[in-house]
């Protein structure tokens, strides 16, 4: 038996690195620290189908074939589509999104992660007004005020809320204690249940209420009584508190970036942050879900100058996200062809996307069986970053992390399979 | 004035890209030269002729160079993109970008028009006698500046983010639009003859919007400045009482006006 500290935790956003895993032969028995989703990802959790071989769909059936065949069946997808996309990203290794942000530029492909259908209206907020981000660690050490907007991170994220407002920080020596949270949420949930401040905003008026915030902020009078559910005083006197803030910070979810008004949510989330700072200091990250949807919009803003959505098909970087994301595609029947990577559309995407999925071939890269393996026609397995192979995860926060690799397998890695299937993919492009 | 008459092929499953077809392009040309410019296929460069057929003749120059889709072109975009002079009617509906950054000619579309129906556009005219979709008369993503001049009218219903970052120009609606027309505007004239559903001239900083239909929803962060009658704005004149807003102060010093009819529309004064 081996034990492990100070492992990274390959699931949310967070990406707690204070895990303690023990490892007998080729499998993590136990974890200590972990939440118990994070715990279920290291454990590998009951019920949960894994595939140790590469498949291809033949007259219906899925049949085990080697590898070399199943790399050759999705090089052929990518080369024969006149419009392949290539969707998801978000739990693999920035090494491997990489290679498949040449792979895209070598298929003339569309390259879209799954911020598409989490935070990509922040992406399109972020053009157009900035970005005024910190450290999960400034948040622990310096954040006396912290608003949870849109987002339920008892659930989602489980242990963000222990990590950086229960637990004490430099200049807030008694944790918890010392800062104010803000919940702004229609619903009660059990992070609103630990707030001072519970702003029950109504359904889809996000943007009314931080519109009425904003103008409070410049000294006029909010025009109506009551906005989004919320009496004008209860506007004011938290505007004041605000106001008040020795190091404020807005955490922001699905709550917001998929209400009515998607990414002008944001756009106006964002202004109210950089309208604060006339007055205290304050700062935002989006709570990101999966571990390392942050590193995909990260290496594809690198590589190619956008975030997400980027389209190839002329060989050169275009974006519009309206255009050229994966649902846009596939409900407006635009693709013919789809890759699937580190993500799951089939438990995630409208119907009316699936419908496609299910008339076009799919090739998937994925550990598990899912709802989009059953929609597949080729499936290779990977190795699980973080468990069996090691690789580098950007954090909500931006902060670049080395995932470890804590046990042996003979299973490739998502970027050695995105190297065959690139190689495949020249070598057939040459030879047309 | 010489014709040129495209007839659609069948329209092909993954949708074309046709900035080539536009007065502009064609001018000067010989039929034969025409059905071998290059449009996007997917991800593969093809050529006119490959989706229409093509009869006519074209002008010595754009402004005597006319251009008609005689079908439907509901998966063809990017329709008159940039073009400065000329005209192009389309029978039939048409994808995304038709008129995308013009700056000079008339369009008509005898169909309905996917989003970003002129976007960036600087100049000329673009109709659309049945609906559009969202951005009608938008930036392009991220940038701040949005149509700067040109008239665009819209017959039928438009969706989302109509104006956005309008600067100048006039767009007319004469239908009904959903959310957020002309927000972060700048300038310029939008009217809506229609009804809207929510906040129009959200984080808008100047430029003017006229709504004769019924708003569901407005924004706290307008003033209000009592009732105005028969306006005239941009040459435009448009008779009626409407309430007069200024806004939205969510936004630093901001000089816009929204007017909204009367009649209906009695709750969202304050
Ligand atoms: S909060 Fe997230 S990163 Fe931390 S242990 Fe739980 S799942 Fe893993």
């Amino acid at each position: 038996m081996e034990i492990h500290e100070d492992v990274p935790c390959p699931f949310c956003g967070t990406i707690c690195d204070d895990i303690i895993c023990k490892v007998e032969g080729d499998e993590v028995v136990s974890t200590q620290n972990a939440c118990r989703i994070g715990n279920a990802k290291f454990v590998h959790a009951e019920g949960a189908e894994r595939y140790k071989k590469p498949m291809i769909r033949k007259s219906g059936e899925l049949v085990e074939v080697s590898m070399d065949e199943a790399v050759e069946e999705a090089a052929k997808m990518l080369v024969e589509s006149k419009r392949p996309l290539m969707y998801g990203w978000s739990s693999v290794d920035c090494d491997a999104q990489s290679v498949g942000v040449e792979l895209a530029e070598e298929s003339f492909a569309v390259i879209d992660n799954t911020a598409t259908v989490c935070h990509g209206p922040s992406l399109l907020a972020v053009h157009d007004v900035g970005y005024p981000v910190c450290t999960l660690g400034e948040v622990k050490n310096r954040a006396d005020v912290v608003i949870y907007w849109g987002c339920n991170p008892l659930h989602a994220h489980p242990r963000h809320f222990s990590r950086h407002v229960f637990s004490r920080g430099f200049f807030r020596e008694r944790g918890r204690s010392d800062r104010t949270v803000i919940v702004v949420d229609p619903r009660e949930s059990d992070t609103s249940k630990l707030a001072d401040v519970h702003v029950q905003v109504e359904f889809d008026k996000d943007y009314e209420l931080l519109d009425a915030i904003r103008t409070a902020l410049r000294g006029k009078k909010i025009l109506y009584e009551q906005v989004a559910g919320v009496p004008r005083e209860t506007i004011e006197a938290t505007v004041e508190l605000l106001k008040k803030a020795q190091f404020g910070i807005l955490f922001f979810g699905m709550g917001i970036t998929h209400s009515r008004g998607k990414n002008r949510n944001i756009d106006a989330g964002i202004r109210t942050i950089q309208d604060l700072n006339a007055h205290a200091k304050f700062t935002l990250i989006p709570m990101r879900g999966h571990y390392n949807v942050n590193g995909f919009n990260q290496v594809c803003t690198w590589e190619t100058g956008y975030p997400f959505c980027v389209d190839f098909a002329d060989g050169s970087a275009k974006y519009n996200p309206g255009e050229t994301g994966s649902n846009d595609l596939l409900q407006n029947k635009e693709t013919d062809g789809m890759f699937v990577i580190g993500a799951d559309p089939g438990a995630h995407f409208p119907q009316k996307a699936l419908e496609v999925m299910a008339e076009i071939p799919v090739v998937t890269i994925e550990p598990h069986r899912t709802p989009t393996t059953e929609l597949s026609d080729v499936i290779i397995p990977p190795a699980f970053v973080g468990i069996e192979t090691e690789g580098t995860a950007y954090r909500m926060d931006g902060i670049p992390i080395k995932m470890k690799k804590l046990v042996e397998t003979d299973l490739l890695s998502d970027k050695e399979i995105l190297v065959r299937i690139l190689t495949r993919v020249r070598e057939l492009k040459a030879s047309k | 004035m010489n014709e040129v008459v495209l007839t659609p092929k069948e329209q092909p499953y993954v949708p074309i890209e046709t900035s080539t077809i536009k007065p502009d392009d064609f001018a000067n040309k010989s039929i034969d030269e025409i059905k071998d410019l290059e449009v996007w296929y997917g991800n593969t460069s093809s050529k006119i002729g490959d989706f229409f057929d093509v009869e006519g003749e074209s002008g010595p120059t754009p402004a005597e160079t006319n251009i008609l889709i005689d079908g439907d072109v509901y998966n063809t975009k990017r329709i008159g993109q940039g073009m400065t002079d000329g005209k192009i009617t389309v029978n039939g509906n048409v994808n995304m970008y038709v008129g995308a950054e013009m700056e000079g000619g008339i369009i008509t579309v005898n169909g309905n028009a996917d989003s970003w129906a002129g976007q960036d556009m600087r100049g000329g005219e673009l109709i659309i006698n049945g609906n559009a979709r969202d951005y009608v008369g938008s930036s392009y993503r991220g940038d701040w500046r949005g149509m700067t001049g040109g008239i665009i009218t819209i017959k039928g219903n438009a969706q989302n983010e109509v104006a956005e970052y309008m600067l100048g120009g006039k767009l007319i609606i004469q239908g009904d639009v959903r959310h957020m027309p002309g927000v972060h505007m700048n300038g310029g004239l939008l009217v809506i003859e229609g009804n809207v559903i929510s906040r129009p001239g959200g984080e808008m900083k100047n430029g003017t919007i006229v709504i004769k239909g019924i708003v569901s929803e407005f924004l706290p962060g307008f003033e209000y400045h009592g009732i105005e009658k028969d306006l005239n704005i941009q040459g435009e004149s448009i008779k009626g009482s409407f309430y007069k807003f200024k806004g939205d102060f969510s936004e630093k010093g901001p000089d816009g006006t929204v007017y909204v009819a009367v009649a209906g529309n009695n709750h969202i004064v304050p």
